[in-house]
């Protein structure tokens, strides 16, 4: 029986993983959240290194490893920071793999190729300003004019927004028809440099700053007619089917933080003394964090699961969103009580625990919120 | 290979199928005859015994048919699905402590004494360590045994020693010498018609068909042949040995929580309330939902502490520190998840709740059994603080 879903391939990209990560990134992390920004520089050297098309089969650019190749990576970013994970998920679980999945050989070409090179930044557009975790709701709207699509609307809190090149997008193309409340929506690679799009704000969060996220204006864009990813009114189940890939990464790399964090918080209870004896010696801290370790193993647990059900190729909604909820509140739970072990020491800016507990909060948000992986699971149930 | 193996293979399935029918014909049918009279006929061990499924994890030279841990796994799931914990936990007592521990530290001639009956399902054990004065804390046993030639006079009390009140032997964990600490406990095999030794049988509020003991020991002689393992060994063997007991507890726990959850469920979709099931209410479909993931969760953590188990039997470099967290991670966190989710099943079902002829309350009252039994959960978070370099030192 063997224990760990890793082989010794893995073992050495990680080795060669967590090395960029320890003097590329980690290095500089306190400045760029404080600075709210990061050098694009970062996606260029994650695809020259090859990690950003770990999973991607060879022909589309990538490296034509398993899934647990992809898991390397984002929990080795994780580890360190879950904004710079985000971003790079955003890159390699979000806007990309719809490319691969429903993509032209020339959108392939065009699009994915320079993407897992780092040449090009790519986001994932959903959400808008009226509707977020309603999808059916969007009303950024695209109308057929001749061999191209003019495209008006707005979308918000997308990450990458305010450096992409491209965004794969959701928009509406026809209309809501009875009985089927997800018609009418399509997929597109909008390609930011046209005109009409704008940014019209970054937008200022409490956490992740050093992540921009942005509310994007499209004002009649006209795309080409290859800018349509997929099949006309197909997009609903197209970004449905992307959602799952985005909830496994960060379910892989909510964990990977929650475990770093928790070894910050032994790590200081072992080392911080206090009437005495170090606070790890009292019994109360010691329970506190060995529950914190029964809940990181657990979720792990589930979670390699889910990875082992994705590498096969299985399409485990019920899994998927159990693994996405269970880490928003897992990491969650684990940030707080690690700040609380550390007390004042925890509330300084710029420390890894301060700027990983403000991030945490997003895991629930993000993605699909807990109450809608929850609904999603009452559903497969059957008990909505 | 990257990935997961696979814990079950095919023939596990057919396994699974098979324990699935014998407890569906030979158990549930009377769960809730047993559970009103709070007993149920002996000869279910021999049924067990002949039907093979004492045998998994038992070498065939015994008369099992393994050792296949997973195969026991299967078998501790199915069971648990008989809504009967007391009679599984007799069961379980029986197969789970005292024949393995027969397996495991006995020599040929015990093994043919003891544990070729007990696979059989012909003679009942029991594992005595639990003192009124010591529980998680085995150390402090105070159960004497002092050598008298080729014979060991064994004077004490044990209580909460389940399967106890009606086994034909027991393993009792005595002290050897007067000194404290470890390394003066020894493990005897002794059988209950040894004059001097006399027991009653406990009412415990939950577990009520399981026939849990409180034994007395006064003067009892047992032969030296039946001290199973060296003088000396008894802790050690304890604490190897509670590794696979929690892993169990594990396992069962589980299948409880899914039982109730699926009770809960099923109630609230046939209870109405303010005009429709209540299951038509979110904060219900919700608050399942996250049951739901938590079971989820804590299988998968169970299942990890398994697939490392396994690894250790087969031989696979596997470190105890690491066996001895992730399985005690499995035991505190699936102990407490069976109660909470068996306590909403009860909450849902409201004043129903409350009712005996409802198996709501049952599993509400047998999953609270979990946190305490086989090291509490204050024990687990200390060997769990343990490995992390925490706690006092």
């Amino acid at each position: 029986m063997k224990f760990s879903p890793f082989t010794e391939e893995h073992d050495l990209l990680r080795k060669a993983v967590g090395e960029w990560v320890d003097t590329e990134i980690a290095p500089y992390l306190a400045d760029w959240e404080e600075q709210g920004d990061f050098p694009d520089e970062i996606f260029k050297r994650a695809g020259e290194l090859g990690f950003l098309g770990l999973a991607f089969p060879q022909s589309a650019g990538g490296q034509g490893g398993d899934y647990w190749a992809q898991v390397v990576l984002l929990e080795e970013v994780g580890r360190v920071s879950q904004a710079i994970a985000m971003v790079l998920s955003v890159q390699t679980d979000m806007s990309t793999p719809p490319i691969l999945e429903f993509g032209t050989p020339a959108q392939i070409e065009r699009w994915l190729k320079p993407a897992l090179r780092g040449e090009l930044i790519g986001a994932i557009g959903i959400t808008e300003p009226d509707t977020g975790s309603d999808v059916a709701s969007i009303r950024t709207r695209a109308v057929k004019d001749g061999e191209e699509w003019i495209l008006n609307g707005s979308k918000m809190y997308i990450t990458n927004g305010a450096r992409a090149d491209f965004i794969t997008m959701v928009v509406r193309t026809g209309e809501l028809e009875d009985g089927h409340p997800w018609s009418g929506i399509s997929m597109f690679i909008v390609d930011t440099s046209l005109p009409g799009f704008s940014i019209s704000k970054r937008l200022d969060k409490a956490g992740m700053k050093m992540s921009d996220t942005a509310l994007l204006y499209m004002d009649d864009m006209r795309l080409p007619e290859d800018a349509l990813l997929g099949v006309e009114g197909e997009g609903f189940k197209q970004i449905m089917w992307e959602l799952q890939g985005e909830r496994m990464g960060v379910s892989v790399f909510g964990v990977a933080g929650s475990r770093a964090i928790l070894e910050e918080a032994i790590r200081y209870a072992n080392e911080r003394e206090a009437f005495g004896q170090t606070i790890g010696q009292f019994q109360a801290v010691s329970h506190r964090l060995a529950e914190m370790a029964t809940e990181v193993e657990a979720v792990q647990s589930l979670v390699y699961e889910c990875c082992d059900l994705w590498d096969q190729g299985v399409y485990a909604t019920e899994e998927v969103a159990m693994a996405k909820l269970a880490v928003g509140q897992l990491s969650n739970k684990v940030a707080d009580e690690a700040l609380q072990t550390l007390g004042g020491a925890g509330l300084v800016e710029g420390s890894f625990i301060s700027r990983e507990w403000l991030g945490m909060r997003i895991g629930r948000i993000g993605g699909g919120s807990d109450e809608v992986q929850r609904q999603i699971l009452a559903r497969i149930m059957g008990i909505e | 290979m990257s990935g997961l193996e696979p814990l079950f293979r095919e023939e596990h399935e057919a396994y699974r199928e098979a324990a699935r029918r014998f407890v569906a014909n030979e158990i549930t049918p009377h769960s809730e005859a047993w559970e009103e009279t709070r007993d149920y006929p002996r000869g279910l061990f021999t049924e067990v015994g002949s039907a093979g499924f004492f045998g998994a994890k038992f070498s065939e030279r015994w008369g099992g048919t393994g050792p296949d841990y997973a195969a026991e796994a299967v078998w501790i799931e199915e069971l648990s699905k008989g809504m009967t914990y007391g009679t599984a936990s007799d069961l379980g007592a029986h197969s789970q402590l005292a024949a393995l521990y027969l397996d495991r530290f006995g020599n040929d001639d015990l093994k043919e004494r003891y544990l070729r009956p007990s696979i059989e399902g012909n003679l009942l054990g029991a594992l005595a360590v639990t003192e009124p004065g010591a529980g998680s804390d085995v150390n402090s046993i105070r159960t004497r045994a002092v050598r008298d030639g080729e014979q060991w006079i064994l004077n004490g009390s044990k209580v909460f020693i389940t399967n106890g009140s009606w086994s034909d032997y027991l393993v009792v964990a005595a002290r050897t010498s007067e000194d404290p600490g470890h390394e003066n406990i020894t493990l005897f095999v002794v059988e209950a018609a040894s004059p001097g030794f006399e027991r009653t049988r406990m009412k415990l509020i939950a577990w009520q068909t399981s026939h849990t003991g409180e034994l007395f020991f006064d003067d009892v002689r047992v032969p030296d042949e039946n001290r199973l393992g060296d003088v000396g060994s008894g802790f050690r063997n304890i604490m190897v040995n509670f590794q696979w007991e929690r892993l169990m507890m594990s396992l069962a726990a589980v299948a409880l929580a899914e039982l109730s959850l699926e009770t809960a469920i099923q109630y609230a979709r046939d209870r109405s309330a303010f005009g429709r099931p209540i299951i038509k209410f979110q904060v219900w479909q919700h608050r399942f939902a996250d049951l739901a993931v938590r079971i989820r969760t804590g299988k998968a953590l169970t299942y990890r502490a398994l697939r490392l188990h396994i690894a250790a039997e087969n031989g696979s470099n596997v470190s105890r520190e690491q066996l001895v967290r992730l399985t005690s991670m499995a035991k505190l966190f699936t102990q407490r998840l069976a109660w909470q989710v068996a306590d909403e099943c009860v909450q849902v079902h409201g004043g129903a709740g409350a009712l005996m002829e409802y198996p709501a309350q049952r599993l509400w009252r047998d999953a609270r059994v979990g946190p305490i039994g086989g090291g509490t959960d204050d024990i687990m978070r200390n060997v769990i603080a343990g490995t992390m370099g925490l706690g006092a030192s």
